[in-house]
């Protein structure tokens, strides 16, 4: 690993998180050090998804105009791209955020989930199915739905309630795409390109076609709640989560003149691919780790798999190698695929911060006592993408 | 001659390029269309248009694909530049592009065809829901359509065949992302982290759904007849940009690692600039700001000054309001030669290709001062007396360009602006 200037250091200066176990890091870390499960059994039974927490919408998004402009998924990003913002301290201050990078992790938006259904059971009996389906979308469809469900909406409204416009970049491809936020994000700090950045994505798990496109993969855990690892065990599959994470990342040398204090130090951030043959993703992972300063780098790891049969198993079979205490984020959290990388980040700069890891979510992970000396974040992919992050604490003098 | 630029980082080149439009596969075929004020586009065939305000689209039909949907023809386009580009670089070996891969790619979804197959696997004879749907897809054989509609697979698909490394980045900046990717692939070689980077803008997502969604946006042009008159950008009585579909690909490359191989270098990445506008979601800063910050930036990274560009490759959409505030933005940022700069819209011929446009238009740019010609803005016919620029109307000019920048500007507010070099400084 090449030695950069301390200067040029990425810290997480803001952390915005909210999902089914509520809104911030004080509400994560108690929901996490007193785990219970968060789950809907009912709304898309036979599937479970673990539902957005009550959001106060008008603290984060104060015009109801806005907020009748978005779906759910932009008003989970918006919401936790404002949060992130306050707790750096960046909130309302426009000469920061005129300045202010912004890269953005999306899938795309939600549909008009009535209309699709009525045309898709009148088009059959329609004379002319086509014609008939240009006539109703023409008609049914609302013309600013669109905008609710481009990718790169998220961040645009971002730039419309926030006022982050420095830059705005939108990155799309499943959990890979959140992976690849934060490393360029980063890359780019660490080489003077950028100096101050808002990282993330949302998603909201509580719509159908969410459901509809892993059903075709058969993707989907069915039955009572099992933790991710547990889960392997009966044949694997994800549960849904709504999530909206952002981070605020900043050279050290600009977080020292704003005079804010940093919640932890991102060491390196890598990512890659494969075509997922037997153990290519396991070599990716082990090069990362390798690359960031192998297993003595690090207390834990903090996995952000999606419970998948296959890329689940061979990720833990991957992480029980390393000998070091695990925690599956989205045991907690459920896979919010675009964000779920940058939320497993936030969880660990949480616990590097307060010094503590969060307790097992299962019997299959282990305690860590004392504080973390680095954790490592892993996002294997549900289909595609390996990535590894280290998570250090943010003090001068601690270089791992 | 250096190799690095006045802030000492390395220079990028262009080394290879591909690119498909509604004009023809190839850049021969491209550029001869282009500057002989050849439309691209004409009236939709792909699916039936009864009913529809726009009937008309620069789409590409002369490129088959085998079960057809947004991402299978998006990647297929981008396939065949790609492979272009690599042939005239010459870089890397069959299936192993020494560096990574950057793309502009539009959002993906399943589409109506397969919604319909998936509707008649439910059976349900009243009251269809999505719950139907669900099941019929968890008790179907619907994987294909798993992997083909996820936002990953064009990105995935593209990496496995030409053996770029590392994790494929794909951006959607609306219709800047082209010029995204294409500043991805710049910082990336700026950093050091890869002497080439594979940069590819594709986009072929015409379909009903994305053509109403857009027309109830009321932002295309429904100029129906004759359809090659439809895309007027600057005139007077331009009515809305024409959706259409194309690929582009570029070779970067360390003007290093070009040199060393022995390539041709095919012109310059200057600089680049973005900027996001807060505004409005299809509004712009009625002040023109983020514009003008967005040139002046790329200006900036490039080390010049707005007197050494040469000509304008425009956003030029042929929207009222986006031709109106590119003009306010030009003219604040050129002052007094605003008027006597060249300035033109591809899209008056190729149509607007969306997501693809960045790249493609980039492309133009480095064959506009390679070949010394400045392809035109057809159907120039009523000049807008607010607008007055020379956008080299209805016939392409000769002229010698150092200097150019390529504008894109996105809905959500998203520009970028690129500053492109005939040959290293």
């Amino acid at each position: 690993m090449t030695i950069m200037a301390p200067d040029r250091d990425p810290l997480i200066t803001g952390i915005g998180l909210i999902s089914c176990l509520g809104e911030g890091e004080n509400a994560h870390l108690a929901a996490l050090d007193a785990f219970v499960p968060v789950i809907d059994e009912t709304s898309f039974a036979p599937y479970l998804v673990h539902p957005m927490t009550n959001l106060a919408l008008d603290t984060q998004i104060p015009k109801r105009g806005d907020q009748r402009q978005m779906e759910p998924w932009q008003r989970f990003g918006v919401y936790a791209a404002g949060l992130a913002l306050d707790s750096a301290k960046a909130k309302g201050d426009p000469a920061l955020l005129e300045r202010m990078d912004m890269i953005v992790a999306a899938g795309g938006g939600e549909r008009d989930y009535a209309v699709d259904a009525a045309i898709l059971a009148a088009m059959p009996k329609a004379d002319d199915p086509d014609a008939y389906l240009n006539e109703h979308l023409l008609s049914d469809l609302r013309p600013t739905l669109f905008l609710a469900q481009l990718s790169n909406l998220l961040a645009g409204n971002i730039s419309i309630v926030h006022g982050v416009i420095g830059s705005s970049r939108t990155f799309m491809g499943e959990e890979a795409s959140g992976a690849d936020a934060l490393y360029i994000a980063c890359a780019r700090i660490e080489a003077g390109q950028s100096e101050i950045c808002l990282v993330g994505g949302s998603f909201n798990a509580q719509r159908p076609d969410a459901f509809l496109h892993d059903a075709m993969g058969h993707a989907l855990w069915r039955g009572p709640f099992v933790p991710v690892w547990s889960r392997e065990a009966q044949g694997g599959g994800t549960i849904l989560g709504s999530v909206g994470c952002f981070l605020v990342i900043e050279s050290r040398a600009h977080a020292r003149a704003r005079g804010v204090t940093p919640k932890a130090r991102i060491a390196g951030v890598m990512t890659d691919r494969c075509r997922r043959a037997p153990g290519q993703a396991a070599a990716n992972a082990a090069r990362q780790i390798a690359a960031l300063g192998g297993t003595a780098a690090a207390s834990a790891v903090i996995s952000a798999a999606s419970g998948g049969a296959g890329a689940t198993a061979e990720e833990r079979s991957f992480l029980d190698g390393l000998g070091l205490p695990v925690r599956a984020a989205s045991t907690a959290l459920g896979n919010s695929v675009e964000p779920s990388f940058p939320a497993a980040i936030a969880l660990a700069a949480m616990s590097i911060g307060r010094g503590k890891l969060f307790p097992p979510l299962e019997p299959a992970e282990t305690p860590l006592e004392g504080a973390p000396a680095g954790l490592f974040v892993t996002s294997w992919g549900f289909w595609r993408g390996e990535a590894t992050a280290l998570v250090v604490p943010a003090q001068e003098s601690g270089r791992g | 001659m250096a190799d690095t630029d006045h802030l000492g980082r390395t220079i990028v080149v262009v080394t290879g390029t591909g690119i498909i439009t509604s004009l023809g596969q190839g850049q021969r075929e491209n550029w001869h269309a282009l500057t002989n004020g050849v439309s691209g586009i004409h009236r939709i065939t792909r699916f039936p248009i009864g009913g529809l305000r726009t009937t008309i689209a620069g789409t590409v039909d002369f490129i088959p694909v085998a079960e057809p949907s947004a991402p299978a023809y998006a990647q297929r386009l981008a396939e065949l530049v790609v492979e272009e580009a690599l042939a005239e670089s010459a870089i890397g070996r069959p299936g192993d592009f020494p560096g990574p891969l950057f793309m502009a790619l539009p959002p993906v979804e399943l589409e109506w065809p397969q919604r319909r197959a998936l509707a008649a696997a439910a059976a349900v004879n009243d009251g269809l829901s999505y719950t139907d749907l669900i099941r019929a897809a968890d008790r179907g054989h619907f994987e294909p359509w798993f992997e083909r509609f996820l936002f990953g697979s064009v990105g995935e698909g593209l990496a496995s065949r030409f053996g770029t490394k590392g994790s494929p980045i794909a951006t959607s900046t609306a219709c800047a992302s082209g010029g995204t990717a294409i500043q991805l692939g710049v910082e990336a070689i700026r950093r050091g982290e890869c002497d080439a980077a594979l940069v590819v803008g594709t986009d072929a997502s015409i379909n009903p759904e994305s053509l109403i969604r857009f027309s109830l946006l009321s932002a295309l042009s429904t100029r129906n007849d004759p359809p090659s008159s439809a895309a007027r950008p600057f005139s007077k009585d331009r009515d809305g940009f024409v959706m259409a579909e194309g690929a582009g690909a570029l070779v970067l490359e360390s003007l290093a690692h070009a040199r060393a191989r022995g390539a041709v270098v095919l012109g310059v990445v200057e600089g680049c600039g973005e900027a996001a506008d807060g505004f409005h979601r299809t509004r712009s800063s009625p002040d023109g700001k983020p514009i003008i910050a967005c040139m002046k930036r790329a200006l900036a990274d490039a080390g010049l000054a707005p007197d050494a560009i040469g000509y304008v490759n425009a956003h030029g959409t042929g929207t009222p309001e986006n031709d109106r505030m590119e003009w306010v933005g030009i003219a604040a940022v050129f002052g007094e030669r605003s008027g006597s700069l060249p300035i033109s819209s591809n899209k008056s011929m190729i149509g607007h290709t969306l997501t693809a446009a960045g790249t493609i238009e980039a492309i133009f740019t480095l064959y506009t001062m390679r070949y010394g010609l400045l392809p035109p803005t057809i159907n120039y016919d009523i000049p807008d007396p607010a607008l007055p620029l020379d956008c080299v109307p209805n016939t392409a000019r000769p002229a010698k360009v150092a200097h150019a920048i390529s504008n894109s500007f996105g809905f959500g507010g998203q520009n970028v602006c690129v500053v492109l070099g005939f040959e290293p400084r």
